[in-house]
């Protein structure tokens, strides 16, 4: 594809990706990812490169984008709260964890809250059954917990972003 | 020199493994030359997360558990610095590990998985270097299939056919893909073989691509594990620098190279032509088979397509020969099986025990039994298309045809222990309500039949079913199993099958409104107990339809007739003061 085209990507690692595309088959996922990792989610504009470089429809970017879960449409929060939904976490009460999660923020799981702070997101299974119940917030993992410490958790992450600001 | 060595497994890292080494680091700087300080992957004793072992140079080896930055001060202090081991902190392996047979595991928590040396060390790529060089492909299949080797991704199909099949399939391009799209929830022994030893699983696959004549291998691996990528894309990139992947490996003029392929969120794709769809960038829709993949697979080429698990036993099974991988195990179901023992088990982790072993033994003798020391109720194995094995099970022993003769099936490893109070209706609910969101809407009974069931599961957990409720389930989950055209459909129901075979009292209570578990919360009775209750005011204040009453400092109360049973007061109350009745 042109060059010129990819001019109002800032980020370059999904930029490179699609300039570098040759036309091989199969990399409309690869794709999908590198814009993902670039913008947080998928923006149309992105849809619209990738549909231009693989020569595949917009309509069916679209179709593969809403059938992987890993696929975001919408931008997310600054942190990014994943309450882990596996079995291990199941028995040993990870309802009453999601449910705190919601009335700590306000919000239901994929919604985001209003101040842009906190995306809630419930997730199959985060392999470390051991540690049940568990919540990841960005990339820290918190374990072994009731609802009381995680709205700790919660709190101090609220905080944080309080004094920062 | 002494070695010091940190579990960073997945499960490390979550528990805080990462600050152990960091003041670890800072601890033995001045040491360096005679303190080491070493990484590895998952060592198995999960539940004692952190794990830090000291190797000293008679190679005694002591294993701390529940290891903090706090405790490194004491352990450099009294055991590094002046050789005493602090004996309230150490972990007894032979506990756990007295059972156990570790072939599929033999490096995990053993090597430093970032380093090619330790695993070379330990026999890695030997078993390449005897198949190329020393064994035509026809001998490694007839070996593979001399061990009686089957899928560990949960079928168990017989490698060496698979093999055969794709070996006899004329093409000038074959694949192996390496399966690692691990999404049963409650499983994590493929992510720990591929991050505590991702030598293993690539020398697998190219033992394999040599067997067949592929010269591509693609590892599908689940996106949601990072460690695991990141693990996979070092040790690809050292093990072609060091010539066991690439081209004319050991000079026998067999080329061989791998690709990794991150998959992005979808539980269906590990089904084989799904996940073949998936690599392709399409939506990973199972299709009709035949063709199967060994005929027709990625890009309509011939695919072999095996699990992680699987393929970390070929290299052992080679360098050890096919007798000795026939020595454990039952009749038909050779070798080992990796577990991911979670759930209400005092000792849970990773374990890999000869097939034949009991699920008994697995929960009590390696388990340590459970958590509150009752016995246990029922025993899920199989993830979502799997089922419960209630305790009067607990003696079938992990062997494929024995287990499925149970309704469960073995899967990929997952064994989530269960005591009472998990309510098996609410389990039902729960795998239920994960394959039906998970289907891919191809087929109309998996699509339409799943949302359906879990409708009546909805019901029946909030206290409005019918006995006659459960016939349907009965009747939909059996006509579920019988249209669907993938694995997904064909065992979605088998979590509602297995509970309502063995625990059709519990089903019975809920439509009389009584949850025995008192896990479904429609069907339970708040209260507050007295005893424990200072009347700090938060449950009343967290109470949106004002049940709760009380003075400040005084025991609280709860309105029956006013409690809409929403469960909020639980999660405010510092002092585990509700109760649910």
């Amino acid at each position: 594809m042109d060059p010129g085209n990819v001019k109002e990507i800032v980020v370059p690692a999904f930029g490179r990706m699609l300039w570098r595309h040759s036309g091989e088959p199969g990399m409309l996922i690869p794709l999908l990812q590198a814009a993902q990792d670039s913008y947080g989610y998928v923006p149309p504009l992105a849809i619209e490169q990738i549909a231009e470089a693989t020569r595949i429809p917009a309509s069916e970017v679209f179709g593969v984008i809403t059938f992987y879960k890993q696929f975001r449409l919408r931008p997310l929060g600054e942190h990014i709260i994943r309450v882990c939904k596996g079995t291990a976490c199941h028995v040993l009460g990870a309802e009453m964890i999601a449910q705190t999660v919601g009335e700590e923020l306000g919000i239901t799981r994929d919604e985001t809250s209003e101040d842009g702070l906190f995306t809630f997101l419930e997730v199959a299974c985060l392999g470390c059954c051991s540690l049940a119940p568990v919540v990841m917030i960005d990339d820290q993992a918190f374990g072994r917990l009731t609802p009381q410490k995680l709205r700790g958790v919660l709190r101090r992450y609220r905080k944080k972003a309080d004094r920062a600001a | 020199m002494w070695e010091v060595v940190v579990g960073l497994g997945s499960c490390g890292v979550a528990a805080g493994g990462l600050a152990v080494q960091q003041r670890l680091k800072e601890l033995l700087e001045p040491e360096k030359e005679r303190l080491v300080l070493k990484e590895t992957g998952c060592i198995g004793l999960c539940y004692r997360e952190v794990l830090v072992e000291v190797f000293e140079d008679g190679r005694r080896r002591t294993l701390y558990g529940g290891v903090t930055p706090e405790r490194v001060n004491r352990i450099v202090e009294e055991h590094l610095r002046r050789g005493r081991v602090v004996a309230e902190w150490v972990v007894d392996r032979e506990e756990v590990l007295a059972k156990q047979k570790r072939i599929v595991l033999r490096n995990c928590g053993e090597i430093d998985p970032t380093r090619i040396e330790d695993y070379q060390a330990r026999g890695g790529y030997r078993a390449l270097e005897q198949a190329v060089t020393e064994m035509t492909p026809e001998q490694v299949i007839e070996t593979i299939a001399g061990s009686g080797l089957r899928g560990r991704g949960g079928a168990g199909f017989p490698t060496g056919t698979k093999w055969r099949l794709a070996r006899a399939s004329q093409d000038e391009h074959k694949y192996v893909i390496c399966n690692a799209d691990e999404g049963d929830p409650g499983a994590f022994m493929d992510r720990s073989v591929l991050e505590g030893d991702p030598h293993s699983v690539l020398e697998g696959m190219a033992i394999a691509g040599y067997a067949i004549g592929a010269g591509e291998g693609y590892v599908y691996v689940r996106a949601e594990y990072p460690l695991a990528i990141r693990r996979l894309r070092d040790a690809v990139a050292v093990a072609r620098e060091k010539g066991f992947l690439g081209r004319n490996l050991f000079g026998s003029g067999f080329d061989f190279s791998i690709r990794l392929k991150e998959g992005a969120g979808a539980f269906v794709c590990g089904e084989e032509t799904a996940l073949i769809a998936s690599i392709e960038g399409r939506r990973g829709m199972p299709r009709v088979r035949p063709p199967f993949p060994t005929e027709s697979g990625l890009w309509g080429h011939p695919t072999c397509i095996n699990n992680v698990e699987t393929l970390a036993n070929v290299a052992w099974i080679i360098s050890n020969r096919a007798e000795a991988f026939r020595s454990y195990g039952t009749e038909n179901s050779k070798g080992t099986k990796v577990f991911a023992l979670a759930g209400k088990v005092r000792r849970g982790g990773l374990v890999e025990v000869p097939m034949g072993t009991t699920i008994n033994e697995i929960i009590y003798d390696i388990g340590g039994g459970t958590v509150s020391g009752g016995p246990f109720k029922a025993a899920q194995l199989g993830g979502p298309s799997g089922g419960c094995i209630p305790a009067s099970l607990g003696d079938t022993p992990v062997d494929y045809e024995q287990i499925t003769a149970t309704g469960a099936i073995m899967g990929s490893g997952g064994m989530v222990v269960m005591d009472e109070s998990t309510c098996m209706v609410d389990i039902a609910r729960f795998f239920l309500s994960f394959t039906q969101n998970e289907s891919c809407g191809k087929c109309t009974f998996c699509r339409i039949g799943t949302k359906r069931m879990l409708e009546t599961l909805e019901k029946v957990c909030a206290g409005r079913g019918k006995p006659e409720d459960l016939d349907t389930l009965a009747e939909l989950g059996e006509q579920i199993k019988a249209s669907s055209n993938c694995g997904l459909g064909q065992t979605a129901p088998n979590p509602v099958l297995t509970t309502l075979r063995y625990f059709h009292d519990e089903y019975e209570a809920h439509i009389k409104g009584k949850c025995p578990a008192r896990v479904c919360l429609a069907l339970v009775e708040f209260g507050i107990d007295p005893g424990k209750c200072n009347g700090c005011g938060m449950c009343l204040k967290a109470c949106d339809p004002g049940a709760i009453s009380g003075q400040a400092k005084e025991v609280h109360r709860i309105d029956r007739s006013k409690c809409v049973k929403c469960g909020k007061c639980i999660t405010v109350c510092n002092r585990d003061a509700v109760l649910k009745v």
